[in-house]
């Protein structure tokens, strides 16, 4: 299987400072490598300030790596701007831990999950029926179209906001914390929605999961990766690194869940 | 989720806050319909003169307020009522157009300071500070005195100090919104950056903008007519009331009523602005809206 997804060691440090001086640094990245797989859903797990989101950030190229290459679909997209990167984001669709705060307090969710499909160049009439399509696809009813963010529950909102992610049929759809900030019942849904979605797209949709529940990831991904301070220190099939986890870190990991 | 940790923070009963909500409503709309009342009658002042307010008659002038001259004549004999609705017109036009501009300059600056940032951000925001630094009226004389007089310098000199206050507002808020997910989430869906400044950033930052400039109408027309009213705005026989005060400023011991008119029409209209100002914040703050 080829790689949709490939990541070659990227670097993040954050610097803080003033008048060109560094008072302080913080390596929230480092030499991350890895590939995702055309179809396969990665997992990438590691407690709270381990660099996921920052990772997810660097990918989708919210912010700019300080080293390293992104390749989506073969290409080098590292350092796009403009129009180019927005063609990238056709490939490339991230879904937010915070489900209300995704979507714009003052448009609807209609609009929200439209906007992709408008700027992808389709109609309006036809973005619309799309839309209802695509709610009813992700388990909620047509009228979710017109509502706004705050009028709908945490678990509906992630949903629509999965609803926009998979919208222009993207190849890659970057999962960060998904369901971290939904209650359990919900989370289920959720994954179960995903898991729908990942048979009914086949090879078509390749996932990054990222999550801080290493029990959640044994469920849904096909293979993990451990992340402790910014870098890699295991990785493989969800069972082999809870069963015999070779780091230190993913063992601490393990038993504090377990 | 903002809403319950801001509700949390100094929290509100429900039952109040809907009859808050309620009069403001209320308030929103009398106050509405009042300053539209303004604006529609200096829009056709032209047409609601009962006489020509140019026309000048001495064989009628100075003459105090009566069923003919409802406020009286000046001391041409110009009907003091038809010169107070012409005046509307220079007063409350140029009032608006002052504040259109510094809103509309002011927030443009600030939303590219905030979300530029850099070099530029450091560079437009010290020269506002300049512009803060200097005491506004004492700078608008210094500026309508270089330009010399007249009612677009006099526009020209307030905007020139009072767009700094707008820049401000536009780039703290532009800060604050610039990291939220939601602007991330647009720039996935594959906008344009000019598209989500105009679609999403302006709509969000708007609310307090649009508060400061409803309330800065009234200001901004007191210091028009005060500029007027220092020879430095309006000249006569141009009717506008800063300057039809100062012009009867003389003989305000004989003839108060040349005064009074134009005086009581500025107090008019900048209360119904400020009151609309006030009700608007009301209106905006998000404790107070349905949610
Ligand atoms: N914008 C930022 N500026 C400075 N430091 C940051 C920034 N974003 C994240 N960090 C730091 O990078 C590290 C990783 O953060 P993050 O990627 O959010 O971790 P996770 O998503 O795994 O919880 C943390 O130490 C955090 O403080
Ligand atoms: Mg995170």
């Amino acid at each position: 299987m080829e790689p949709v997804l490939r990541v070659e060691q990227l670097t993040k440090i954050y610097r803080k400072g003033s008048f060109g001086k560094t008072h302080s640094e913080v390596t929230a990245v480092r030499d991350l490598s890895f590939c995702l797989m055309r179809g396969e859903c990665l997992g990438l797990i590691g407690e709270s300030g381990s660099g996921k989101s920052t990772a997810a950030k660097l990918i989708t190229l919210l912010t700019d790596a300080t080293e390293g290459r992104i390749l989506l679909d073969g290409e080098d997209i590292t350092g796009w701007r403009g129009k180019k990167l927005r063609q990238a984001y056709r490939k490339m669709q991230m879904v937010f831990q915070s489900p209300a705060d995704s979507f714009d307090p003052r448009r609807t969710l209609g609009d929200g999950i439209g906007e992709s499909l408008l700027n992808s160049g389709t109609r309006r009439a036809q973005a619309k029926e799309e839309i209802k399509k695509l709610l009813v696809m992700c388990g909620l009813s047509e009228e979710f179209a017109e509502k706004y963010p705050h009028e709908v529950s945490g678990g509906q909102c992630q949903r629509a906001a999965i609803a926009r992610a998979i919208a222009i049929r993207p190849e890659v759809l970057i999962c960060d914390e998904a369901t971290s900030a939904l209650d359990v019942t919900v989370q289920k849904e959720i994954i179960a929605l995903l898991n729908r979605l990942r048979w009914e797209q086949g090879a078509n949709l390749s996932i990054l999961f990222i999550c801080h529940d290493i029990a959640l990831v044994q469920q849904f991904c096909d293979r993990v990766i451990v992340m402790y301070h910014g870098q890699i220190v295991e990785q493989g099939t969800p069972d082999e690194v809870i069963r015999d986890p070779k780091d230190e870190y993913t063992q601490r990991l393990i038993n504090s869940i377990l | 989720m903002k809403e319950t940790s801001a509700a949390s923070k100094t929290p509100i009963p429900v039952r109040i806050q809907k009859i808050r909500r309620d009069t403001t409503k209320v308030r929103l709309i009398v106050f509405g319909i009042l300053a539209g009342m303004l604006i529609v009658c200096s829009i056709f002042s032209k047409y609601l003169c009962p006489y020509d307010p140019y026309l000048q008659d001495l064989s009628i002038a100075k003459a105090p307020p009566g069923p003919g001259h409802l406020f009286g004549t000046d001391r041409y004999g110009r009907d003091m009522l038809s010169r107070v609705i012409i005046g509307s017109r220079t007063s409350i036009f140029s009032t608006l157009l002052l504040v259109a501009i510094i809103t509309v300059t002011g927030t443009a600056i600030g939303v590219i300071c905030g979300w530029h940032g850099k070099k530029l951000d450091t560079v437009l925001m010290r020269i506002s500070d300049i512009f803060l630094a200097f005491p506004g009226l004492v700078f608008a004389l210094a500026v309508a005195g270089v330009l010399g007089g007249g009612l677009h310098n006099a526009i020209i000199a307030l905007a020139a100090i009072s767009w700094p206050k707008y820049a401000r507002i536009a780039r703290s808020q532009t800060l604050a919104q610039k990291e939220t997910v939601y602007l991330q989430a647009a720039v996935l869906s594959g906008s344009s950056t000019v598209k989500i400044i105009f679609r999403h950033l302006i709509p969000n930052i708007i609310g307090p903008i649009l508060v400061t400039s409803m309330l800065d109408i009234g200001t901004m027309m007191m210091e028009l007519a005060g500029l007027s009213f220092l020879g430095l705005g309006a000249k006569p026989p141009m009717a506008e009331w800063g300057s039809m005060m100062s012009d009867s400023r003389s003989m305000m011991a004989t003839l108060p009523w040349i005064t009074f008119a134009p005086g009581f029409a500025i107090f008019l209209s900048v209360m119904i602005f400020n009151l609309l100002g006030d009700t608007i914040r009301d209106y905006a703050d998000p404790r107070m809206r349905g949610r």
